[in-house]
């Protein structure tokens, strides 16, 4: 049925795309609206969608109220540590896995794949004394360090080196490059898209982490963003809604940017890693 | 190939060996260790045997927590999965419109679980959220507490759930989907098939490998759900919400009960074992069929 260019599936594909945008972002625009609202306006009209004054005001309230300088830096360092810690580790490992002949390989193989099975829920009760034994909680490291090794991330390093002819590395070592420079000059660079998404899957799911943090951290000196804004909320703050949003817009801001930016880097990691951390 | 000095390939391992050995291996001996033992973290530990697991059993906990979990994780997968892939059906289509409605669908799954947790904690607030004026304009009645009613809680978290993990579902089916060749499609149109039967006997028949991958992992990955119950309901009313990981997170952190916690994350570490040996079983009958 083609009425004068009025099809009626099609309108009715595109009526289905539009209420699935608005299930999906009005979310955000929610946040976003409320955040700019004073708190007058959210006891009076909680629902009115537009701020009739809008202001910034929850913004600046949240910064006075806490040291979010000290969160952001925080947050960026351990995620950003543990992503490059991840990335650096997995390189010669994955090398030694997929190029190396040496006794004892597919013990170390079956190692690392067998720790895919442990998620951070099961071995974080035994991982907090462990780490409280050596005064390590409440510390930066003490977030780093149990994620400096990502299984998975070297797993994949070794399945992207095995495509890599031995000739090109037989080269390189006649030429004279030592093992280091093989790995971290040769080998990074020609597997550059999947260092990327390895690199940046991880530093979102970090910087995103709040289960960690929550175990590990119990003031505000190693305290990271996730785990101030949720506190936020649970100190009491009632119905003082402008500033949890406030708060929840600067938390999920620099993830959205990383996805904005690199959404094509993000969806290769997840179809090939699956769903979660 | 031949390492160019025998011992490299040992120094390359041993900084990933070591910290896969000091934070996974080790750590699951202690867990097994202490579970054995009654022990606040304050005072000295004591021996007990099995009694901390004999107690979970006992007590009923562990028979609620795992219910509970099953059947919000069950929501979930339901759920999360049926919508991604009526998205994936309905994206599956060159153009910017499309590509802008999936990357918003995405998106969910980019943002943290505590962002999700507080802006449908906002959202769903019993008196000024957006759900309850929305409630109120089609009913004249008072919206229910969707977060306080122990009936309605758990499926509300499951509900958010699904919103948040749906974006993952609906990438990997749309991977899937383009597997799917489209010459079979054209030739099930010129015989007169109706789209629902092309879905039918060509598209879903063709998808079942990755709807039992989206299943399976989205199952596992669902009974560790822990952050957004902590955001949002902090495993209530009535212990409604509390899933296997808050369950372990509680009996440490609020109960001091190393013990009997770290009984309830070895049982936990076993389900999740069992659940992947499951998955890991059904897709090499699938291979093999």
């Amino acid at each position: 049925m083609n009425l004068r260019g009025f099809r009626p599936k099609t309108w009715l594909r595109q009526g289905a795309l539009c209420v699935v945008a608005v299930v999906w972002l009005f979310p955000y625009l929610w946040m976003g609206l409320t955040s700019l609202k004073p708190l007058a306006e959210i006891v009076s009209a909680p629902t009115a969608l537009w701020p009739k004054q809008a202001t910034l005001e929850a913004y600046r309230e949240v910064f006075r109220s806490l040291p979010l300088a000290r969160y952001f830096f925080n947050t960026s360092v351990m995620a950003l540590g543990i992503a490059a810690l991840q990335i650096l580790l997995a390189l010669p490992a994955g090398y030694a896995l997929a190029k190396l002949r040496f006794r004892g390989k597919r013990w170390a193989f079956g190692l690392i794949v067998a720790t895919l099975l442990v998620p951070a829920q099961v071995r974080f009760v035994p991982v907090f004394s462990l780490l409280a034994s050596v005064g390590l909680v409440n510390t930066l490291s003490g977030l780093i360090l149990p994620f400096g090794v990502s299984a998975l991330g070297t797993f994949l390093v070794r399945q992207a080196l095995l495509s890599v002819p031995d000739a090109q590395i037989e080269a390189a070592r006649m030429d004279g490059a030592g093992e280091l420079y093989i790995i971290y000059r040769l080998l990074a660079p020609l597997l550059r898209p999947t260092l990327i998404s390895l690199f940046l899957f991880s530093f979102v799911s970090h910087w995103n982490d709040y289960f960690w943090p929550l175990v590990l951290t119990t003031d505000e000196h190693a305290r990271t963003l996730p785990l101030a804004i949720a506190l936020l909320r649970e100190q009491g703050t009632g119905v003082r809604w402008h500033l949890v949003m406030a708060g929840n817009v600067l938390l999920s801001l620099p993830a959205l940017a990383v996805f904005a930016a690199a959404q094509r880097h993000l969806l290769r990691a997840v179809t090939v890693r699956g769903f979660g951390g | 190939m031949k390492p160019s000095r025998p011992s490299d390939p040992y120094w390359m391992l041993l900084p990933t060996l070591l910290l896969l050995f000091v934070f996974f291996v080790f750590p699951l001996g202690m867990l097994i260790e202490h579970s054995l033992l009654s022990w606040d973290l304050l005072t000295p530990a004591r021996y007990v045997g099995l009694a901390n697991y004999r107690s979970l059993l006992r007590s009923g906990e562990l028979w609620q927590t795992f219910v509970t979990t099953l059947s919000m994780s069950s929501a979930v997968v339901v759920g999360s999965m049926s919508a991604g892939l009526a998205l994936a059906l309905l994206l599956d289509r060159p153009g910017r419109w499309a590509a802008f409605v999936r990357s918003a669908v995405f998106s969910a799954y980019v943002v943290s679980w505590v962002s999700v947790g507080l802006l449908f904690l906002w959202l769903l607030d019993a008196d000024s959220g957006i759900f309850a004026a929305l409630w109120r304009v089609f009913s004249d009645g008072r919206a229910p507490r969707w977060l306080a009613d122990p009936a309605l809680a758990p499926w509300a978290v499951a509900a958010v759930t699904i919103w948040k993990i749906t974006g993952y579902a609906l990438v990997i089916f749309l991977a899937g989907l383009q597997d799917v060749p489209q010459s079979i499609l054209e030739a099930a149109e010129l015989d007169g098939a109706s789209p629902v039967r092309r879905f039918g006997s060509v598209t879903w028949p063709l998808l079942r490998p990755t709807t039992l991958f989206v299943a399976t992992t989205s199952l596992i990955a669902s009974f560790q759900l822990f952050d957004v119950v902590r955001v949002m309901t902090q495993g209530g009313p009535v212990r409604s919400t509390t899933v296997f990981v808050y369950a372990i997170y509680e009996q440490l952190f609020l109960d001091l009960r190393v013990g009997r916690a770290s009984a309830e994350a070895v049982v936990f570490f076993v389900v999740l074992l069992l659940l992947t040996g499951a998955q890991f079983l059904l897709f090499r009958t699938e291979e093999t069929a």
